[in-house]
């Protein structure tokens, strides 16, 4: 069997009273494009100085391709960051910056040239090699950023927050291109964020952290379509959440369910008993949808998002609607 | 802010008044450089340049001034060394009793000259048993003015932040390549800059110097103190007077300007 890129048993770390990642345990395998999801204060972010060596475990392992790694001091480790404040070193021109690891790895002048100019040919900045990073964009200084730590050929790149700082716009450019970066060179990326959608599109598997612990782990589908929990189903999408007692009125559920905003029907006319009668309290139009919130007969408020009516008839507030649900798109929660 | 003709005036004559207290007794002692007169009197007789000639002649006060110097700058090289290793300590690292390791550190400045002299004094003659000296001199300067470049040193790391250094590291650096490379070059201006200040404030110290530097030592504030009241020397402790001003003002300068620059 192939070593995992990465393999944490147990992992804990303490900051005084504080414990900031309680007991974690992950395998990432090689090529994996793995991210660590979670509000701040999650755990996520100390997960990942771990793996890089700016912090010492309180106790647990922490493995890179077999060797254990945990006492070893980051300059010993075949791992690379991307700082979320990208940590460009400002005395130094672009070129500089992205020689710097093969300077200290004493490669020779011309071969150092020959891999920086590759490497900032693949984060597309060839024209800005002499510049100063205060003379980038923040945009362009994440690329250098990029390229610095992809030009030493890492086993795992791991990246913190890298595109937090970036625009909208920018941002969604900046994540297609990760991924082709990540495929092409085929290195293990591990990724953190506290941006769901980040998380989900560009991930091979998800880890949701919370308080500490990873909370679910999985496939961006497994995580969104079955969450294990209200925490989970919350923090990634959004959701109707109904608790024991009302998932066994609703859908005759022993446990709690969530159900999304996109899997519930909307129909005019009550029909035939299945669904429940409701009326429209809010319609929200943002583009190529409507967010509809309903209230129920029952008392019960849920939301419902559809696709948006170009033309004809609107949904407006106060219009009496039946709300049905497809038993196969309801999620049980299972913690 | 608007003020009016009157208190405009008012506020002008404040200040003028104030720095004409502040200057006068310094600019006193420049005009006395260039009197006539060998005791100092007031109103200066006349103008003359032979003090000055007489000052740059002068074997004492040539020694003095080369002692100075040495001791200046041996104080502060020591000071450098010691000043930035604690630095890094404070500002880097953690451990246990840093905060009392920081205030251990700054604490000598408050602490009044003649207290750190009588202390050095009793150190040097009674526990070790030295010769007081030109050694004794030094490590005494190196003393005060070690608070000056870490206090220059630690803001600097303070207001820069340990991630270019975890940048270093996470690239293959180890401590010392990280600290030539990125450290020293984002600090040396803070380090030259608290090297002039070391420089200046030991170069016109004298109370501490009084306590330890022994008698075979003369600095040139003690060359100026032992010389005020003697007959014909009163004209030229007046240019060497002035030649300390000067002296110390550069270093002080040079280091604001080299701190400000680096700011922006």
């Amino acid at each position: 069997m192939q070593l995992p890129a990465i393999k944490i048993e147990n992992l804990t770390k303490k900051f005084g009273d504080v414990t900031a990642v309680d007991g974690v345990s992950l395998e990432i395998a090689e090529g994996e494009f793995f991210s660590m999801l979670g509000p701040s204060g999650s755990g996520k972010t100390t997960v990942l100085r771990l793996i890089a060596g700016f912090e010492k475990p309180t106790s647990g392992m922490i493995r890179l391709f077999g060797e254990d790694v945990s006492n070893k001091p980051p300059f010993e480790r075949d791992v690379n960051t991307v700082f979320q404040d990208y940590a460009l070193f400002p005395h130094m021109s672009v070129t500089q910056n992205v020689e710097y690891g093969l300077t200290i790895r004493g490669i020779g002048k011309s071969e150092r040239e020959n891999l920086a100019k590759q490497a900032l040919a693949l984060v597309r900045l060839e024209g800005l090699a002499d510049r100063k990073p205060s003379q980038l964009s923040g945009g362009q200084r994440q690329r250098v950023a990029l390229a610095r730590s992809i030009v030493v050929k890492p086993k795992v790149l791991l990246l913190d927050e890298p595109l937090g700082a970036l625009d909208l716009k920018l941002r969604e450019q900046m994540q297609v291109e990760l991924k082709q970066i990540q495929r092409e060179l085929g290195i293990t990326f591990i990724f953190v964020t506290h941006d769901q959608d980040e998380a989900l599109s560009l991930s091979d598997r998800v880890a949701v952290f919370n308080k500490g612990s990873i909370v679910q782990l999985g496939t961006p589908q497994d995580i969104y379509n079955k969450p294990v929990d209200h925490f989970v189903a919350d923090f990634v999408g959004s959701s109707n959440y109904f608790d024991a007692k009302e998932a066994k009125q609703y859908f005759d559920q022993n446990a709690a369910v969530i159900v999304r905003p996109e899997n519930i029907q909307l129909t005019e006319s009550s029909n035939s008993g299945l669904g429940f009668s409701g009326e429209i309290s809010e319609v929200i139009f943002l583009g190529d949808q409507n967010r509809v919130l309903v209230k129920l007969d029952t008392g019960k408020e849920i939301f419902v998002t559809e696709v948006s009516r170009a033309f004809g008839e609107q949904r407006k507030r106060g219009q009496k609607v039946t709300v049905s649900f497809d038993a196969s798109l309801v999620s049980v929660l299972t913690r | 802010m608007q003020l009016s003709r009157i208190s405009r005036m008012v506020l002008a004559a404040i200040t003028i008044l104030t720095l004409l207290y502040i200057y006068m007794p310094i600019a006193v002692v420049g005009i006395n450089s260039f009197s006539p007169s060998i005791s100092m009197a007031w109103p200066p007789s006349g103008f003359t340049l032979e003090w000055w000639g007489k000052a740059f002649v002068s074997e004492g006060a040539m020694q003095a001034l080369g002692t100075s110097v040495v001791v200046a700058l041996a104080a502060s090289a020591i000071a450098l060394v010691l000043g930035t290793l604690l630095s890094f300590a404070i500002a880097r690292f953690k451990f246990f009793g840093q905060q009392a390791l920081n205030l251990m550190v700054v604490l000598p400045i408050a602490l009044p000259g003649i207290v750190t002299g009588l202390a050095l004094n009793n150190l040097f003659k009674s526990v070790l048993a030295w010769q007081l000296g030109m050694l004794t001199l030094i490590i005494a300067h190196a003393t005060f003015t070690v608070v000056v470049i870490f206090n220059n040193v630690v803001a600097r790391l303070r207001r820069q932040g340990g991630n270019l250094e975890e940048a270093s590291s996470d690239l293959g650096a180890d401590l010392f390549t990280t600290f030539r490379l990125i450290t020293f070059p984002r600090i040396k201006s803070a380090l030259f800059a608290g090297g002039l200040l070391a420089f200046a404030l030991s170069f016109d110290e004298i109370i501490v110097t009084t306590f330890t530097a022994g008698g075979g030592v003369t600095t040139l504030p003690i060359f100026i103190l032992n010389n005020m009241y003697r007959p014909n020397q009163a004209p030229i402790v007046a240019v060497i007077a002035i030649v300390v001003t000067i002296l110390s003002l550069i270093p002080i300068y040079l280091a604001e300007r080299i701190t400000s620059r680096d700011e922006t």
